[in-house]
């Protein structure tokens, strides 16, 4: 007989945002067919207070941390980060599609069960501390993000934008299945901690680490790369970007990027942390490619959404430039990175949301002409966030791409000062693209056939929570600093 | 030393202050939108002058500081003055009432959005002056670019998105990499602090290898050259300078550029005074290329405020070689020079837009025989003339003079070369006055032009008045400066092999330092002498 496996209820509370999250979607999903067309909003509304409990139940796992699931999930300070920031994401994303989805005539329950499906799936990936685990938090949220990526059903883009992200994401995650099963395979766990330690008994007797694991790490590399949108596997991102909703894009380059950042670091700085000198050359020219690809290729863009995607192909690369670091500071760096990251991407994808206008029409970056006078508050915050991406001083972006650059310095290694002095200089390629759109708002004569409506409230509370957390971020980090750095030291490295 | 104290938070951030009041206001309320903008920057004006009432002159260190905790244990709040910021904060203090005042017309359009731009600006601009972190200072020093990228974007002539788009990323490409250098001192001192990191530096505790050094002076180097600009990154300052609408010249020329020498003498020669000392001829020629260059293109202009521009290539041109001449004098006049600058070109931009208000245009054979119509105007525009090719006793002339000295006294070659830009300022400035003050009327609308109104002769006088007295009264300045650039060349000592540990300085050094640095100071004071006269 099997004995009821107590322990694992007993650490049920640290499983809680996820909890609250499936229950409040499976209630959406169940209630959404008897509520009225009409008033489908309410379970936006329904959604958000969802995702306010989650993140007020973060709180409970913060105050008791540690495994949980048979330490399948690892519910630590780093975790605890991650959860706030993906929710908090998921949060701004639901403000920021209640009128688009009236606008459109989408606005149906589901929509909202999916956002809070993929977040926990993305919060799972945040404290995961098994590979399978790992993977199905990976598969919950991309799943959801594939069927959100397609809900403008009538609209071909929309449609080509999910089926490609179906396809290729579904390559990437087998790749990703395969490396846990050749992990297995060597190390005969699929534990993080187990691998670790396995890694480092074997190194005592060893020269190299077992190939068999490295590919494995290698197939890894590929399945999150896909998801994080490194280089060389960022093809898809622009069209999926482009074609998804905008609140949907606003959300998928923001939060499962976090989490899958999260769980890289778990995977190669914990599991993998003793072979760093191997996987650092991947990860390194990874960086590289990323970042140049991103930047020289949202020069050229004139549609607002492509240019904000290769931008977030742009960062990935910087985030890799502290991930590459393999230090405690580079984790916390790669953390900060994130909250920033988060809030002036997901700000700046809400702003086209609204300025798309119903159809998504207005798309093209001249379309923006003049908008610096005709809706100057709204102006100022894409303003903003344009800058933060840019990495402009009192923003959490610049320092951001300062705590990444500052830890990978941290070495004294001529090969990362190479690599920051390469991040250094593709920020100023990226300047040129970001500025462009404020030369576009500000300097041009103001297009005559298009003004903007009001922006809806929602939407407006979702605007001045991510501007207001980019100032922040950005003039008194103190505090998530100091959470960084703690989240990064409950990861027990090497 | 009054630590504690909020003196030069107040004047940081005062025009930032103003601006929230400004944001109160509705846009439409032009008037008051600039009478608020300009009681601010007078009141700014007023209450940086009681620095002067606090600053002791013998004291070579910084005074009215403040420090405080601001991001994890390294980077502070770090505020205070020395004899040469101290000025350079008055200087943008005095220019920004006056950029106020000639954009009280010819700005019509966002005024609000325009003003605010302008006092941003100053509070960036004292900001980078003050800061004494180097992540302070770094901030400060790119807010300093978006507002100006704003004004010269939005309130410019032609060709401005193109100006404002190079400049800005000209100014952003050097000071990527100074980011990079400030983050790589960090490394090795564990602060960024400037007194620390120049403590950790010169005690040897910290000791940098000379390739090291070399490429840290590079990266700070090459973000101050570009803002001076030095032949040959001056590209962007004809095209910023051409574009941007008067107020964006003055302080672009007056204040902005001087963050590049500011910064010169800030950091690169006390950090990195070994590469300095290798560098310096190299830099000195370039400047020197600067200065005649800069010279002949401005003969040619034959757009006024392009003239003035590529004057300031000249100009800046001797104020780097005053720097790199390593002297008490050369530096002081350097100093000088900036502020000189800052009011002669300043003014010059000035009388430049007042014609601009006028005819707007800025084509030199657009005007002519002006002198009839507008002799107020004119006059003073040749005095103003005068004194940025530096007649004596107008303030230029001691600035070139004393940088010329210092230069000569160990580089001849250098001095003989620099000289000549001297006599080519007289040329285009002169010939340039001919062209659009004397001789008949060519252009038949000028004939009617008004002259200066009483908004604009206040702003001349204003200037006039700085201009002589700062000619006369030099050793009220050289004397603040003085303990302050002996500060700096005392900074520039290292222990003679600085790439090895701790190294008691050897005994003869400093002594043979100190009677130099005693017959520099002895020169000052003739040199102040024989220009007051």
């Amino acid at each position: 007989v099997i004995p009821f496996p107590l322990e694992q209820i007993a650490n049920l509370h640290r499983l809680a945002p996820e909890i609250i999250l499936c229950v409040f979607g499976i209630a959406i999903m169940a209630v959404d067919p008897f509520i009225p067309g009409s008033n489908k909003r309410v379970m936006g509304w329904v959604g958000l207070i969802g995702t306010l409990t989650a993140l007020a139940s973060v709180g409970l796992v913060a105050s008791d941390p540690g495994p949980a699931y048979s330490n399948l999930i690892s519910a630590d300070a780093f975790s605890v980060f991650i959860h706030v920031v993906v929710i908090v994401a998921a949060a701004l994303a639901i403000l920021g599609s209640l009128n688009y989805l009236d606008a459109e005539g989408a606005q149906r329950g589901e929509y909202y069960a999916l956002v809070l499906f993929a977040t926990a799936g993305m919060g799972i990936l945040g404290g995961a501390n098994e590979l399978v685990t790992a993977f199905i938090g990976l598969e919950m949220s991309s799943i959801s993000t594939y069927i959100l990526a397609g809900f403008r059903r009538h609209d071909a883009k929309s449609n080509e934008a999910s089926l490609k992200y179906f396809l290729l994401g579904s390559f990437a995650t087998a790749f990703f299945l395969y490396g846990i099963a050749m992990e297995y395979g060597a190390s005969g766990t699929t534990k993080i901690d187990g691998i670790q330690s396995f890694l480092i008994g074997w190194r005592a007797g060893h020269a190299s680490p077992p190939a068999l694991a490295i590919l494995g790490l290698g197939l890894i590399f590929v399945g999150l790369g896909f998801k994080v949108v490194a280089a060389p596997f960022q093809i898809y991102a622009p069209d999926v970007y482009e074609g998804a909703p905008t609140p949907v894009t606003a959300l998928l380059a923001s939060a499962p990027k976090a989490a899958t950042f999260a769980v890289m670091l778990r995977i190669f700085l914990v599991a993998f942390g003793t072979t760093a000198d191997i996987w650092f050359w991947a990860v390194f020219l990874s960086a590289i490619l990323t970042m140049f690809i991103g930047n020289l290729a949202a020069i050229v863009q004139s549609n607002v959404k492509r240019m904000l995607a290769y931008s977030s192909i742009a960062h990935a690369g910087y985030v890799l430039v502290a991930f590459a670091a393999a230090t405690s500071v580079g984790v916390a760096a790669v953390l900060f990175y994130l909250a920033a990251y988060v809030l002036m991407k997901l700000g700046a994808f809400l702003v086209v949301t609204h300025l798309g206008q119903k159809g998504e029409k207005r798309l093209e970056i001249r379309d923006y002409a003049g908008l610096g006078l005709k809706q100057p508050a709204l102006a100022a915050c894409f303003s903003l966030f344009l800058l933060s991406l840019l990495g402009l001083p009192a923003t959490g972006g610049f320092l951001g791409k300062f705590f990444a650059f500052q830890a990978a310095l941290d070495l004294r290694d001529p090969r990362f000062v190479w690599l920051v002095v390469i991040a250094a200089v593709n920020s100023v390629i990226g300047a040129y693209y970001y500025l462009r759109v404020i030369i576009v708002m500000y300097f041009w004569e103001p297009s005559q056939d298009y003004t903007p409506t009001a922006v809806a409230p929602p939407l407006r509370v979702a605007l001045i929570i991510a501007a207001a957390g980019t100032i922040y971020l950005g003039l008194f980090p103190g505090r998530v600093l100091f959470l960084a750095k703690t989240a990064a030291d409950s990861l027990s490295l090497r | 030393m009054q630590t504690g104290s909020l003196f030069l938070t107040v004047i940081t951030f005062l025009p930032l202050l103003s601006v929230a009041a400004l944001l109160f206001l509705r846009s439409d309320d032009h008037v008051w939108i600039r009478r608020i903008a300009l009681t601010a920057s007078l009141a700014e004006f007023a209450i940086s002058l009681l620095l002067l009432r606090g600053f002791d002159a013998a004291d070579p260190h910084y005074q009215f500081e403040e420090i405080h905790p601001w991001i994890g244990q390294a980077i502070h709040y770090h505020l205070g003055v020395d004899g040469i910021s101290l000025f350079l904060v008055l200087l943008t203090t005095f220019l920004t009432p006056l950029a106020i005042l000639c954009s009280w017309q010819s700005i019509q359009e966002n005024v609000k959005g325009f003003f605010t731009a302008l006092l941003v600006i100053e509070t960036a601009m004292i900001g980078v002056f003050v800061s004494l972190d180097l992540f302070l200072f770094f901030v400060f020093w790119e807010l300093t670019l978006i507002p100006m990228y704003f004004m010269i974007g939005m309130w410019g002539h032609e060709r401005r998105i193109y100006a404002a788009v190079k400049f800005i990323l000209y100014t952003m490409f050097g000071s990527i990499l100074m980011l990079v250098a400030i983050l790589w001192l960090y490394n090795l001192s564990g602060t960024f602090d400037l007194q620390d990191i120049q403590g950790k530096l010169q005690s040897g505790i910290v000791a940098l290898p000379p390739g090291t050094e070399l490429l840290l002076f590079g990266a700070f180097f090459l973000a101050f050259a570009i803002k001076v600009p030095l032949f040959p990154l001056h590209t962007w300052l004809p095209d910023a300078h051409t574009e941007a609408p008067t107020a964006g010249s003055v302080i672009l020329a007056g204040v902005m550029l001087k963050l590049g020498t500011y910064g010169i003498l800030r950091f690169c020669l006390p950090l990195f005074p070994n590469a300095a000392h290798r560098m310096a001829p190299l830099i000195a020629v370039l400047a020197i290329i600067g200065i005649v260059y800069g010279a002949l293109v401005a003969t040619v202009q034959h757009d006024l405020k392009r003239l003035v521009a590529y004057t300031s290539v000249s100009h800046l041109g001797f104020v780097v070689l005053g720097l790199f001449a390593f002297s008490t004098v050369s530096i002081q006049g350097a100093v000088y020079q900036m502020l000189n600058h800052g009011i002669s070109t300043g003014a010059l931009f000035l009388g430049v837009g007042m014609l601009y208000d006028r005819r707007h245009t800025h084509e030199i054979k657009e005007y002519g025989g002006l002198a009839t119509p507008m002799p107020v105007l004119m006059a003073f525009f040749l005095f103003i003339s005068l004194s940025s090719l530096a007649l004596p006793p107008l303030n230029g002339f001691i600035g070139e003079f004393l940088i010329l000295v210092g230069t000569f006294e160990h580089h001849h070659a250098w001095a003989a070369w620099a000289t000549s830009g001297s006599v080519l300022s007289a040329i285009y400035l002169l010939w340039a006055y001919q062209r659009v003050a004397l001789g008949d009327i060519t252009v038949e609308k000028n004939r009617t032009l008004p002259d200066a109104s009483s908004r604009e002769r206040i702003i001349l006088v204003t200037t006039a008045a700085a201009i002589i007295f700062m000619g006369i009264a030099s050793p009220l300045f050289t004397r603040r400066m003085e303990a302050s650039t002996n500060q700096v060349l005392r900074q520039m000592e290292r222990p003679q092999n600085a790439s090895l540990p701790p190294v008691v300085p050897p005994p003869g050094a400093p002594t043979v330092t100190l009677r130099e640095t005693q017959q520099d100071r002895s020169l000052a004071v003739i040199a102040g002498r024989l220009a007051s006269r």
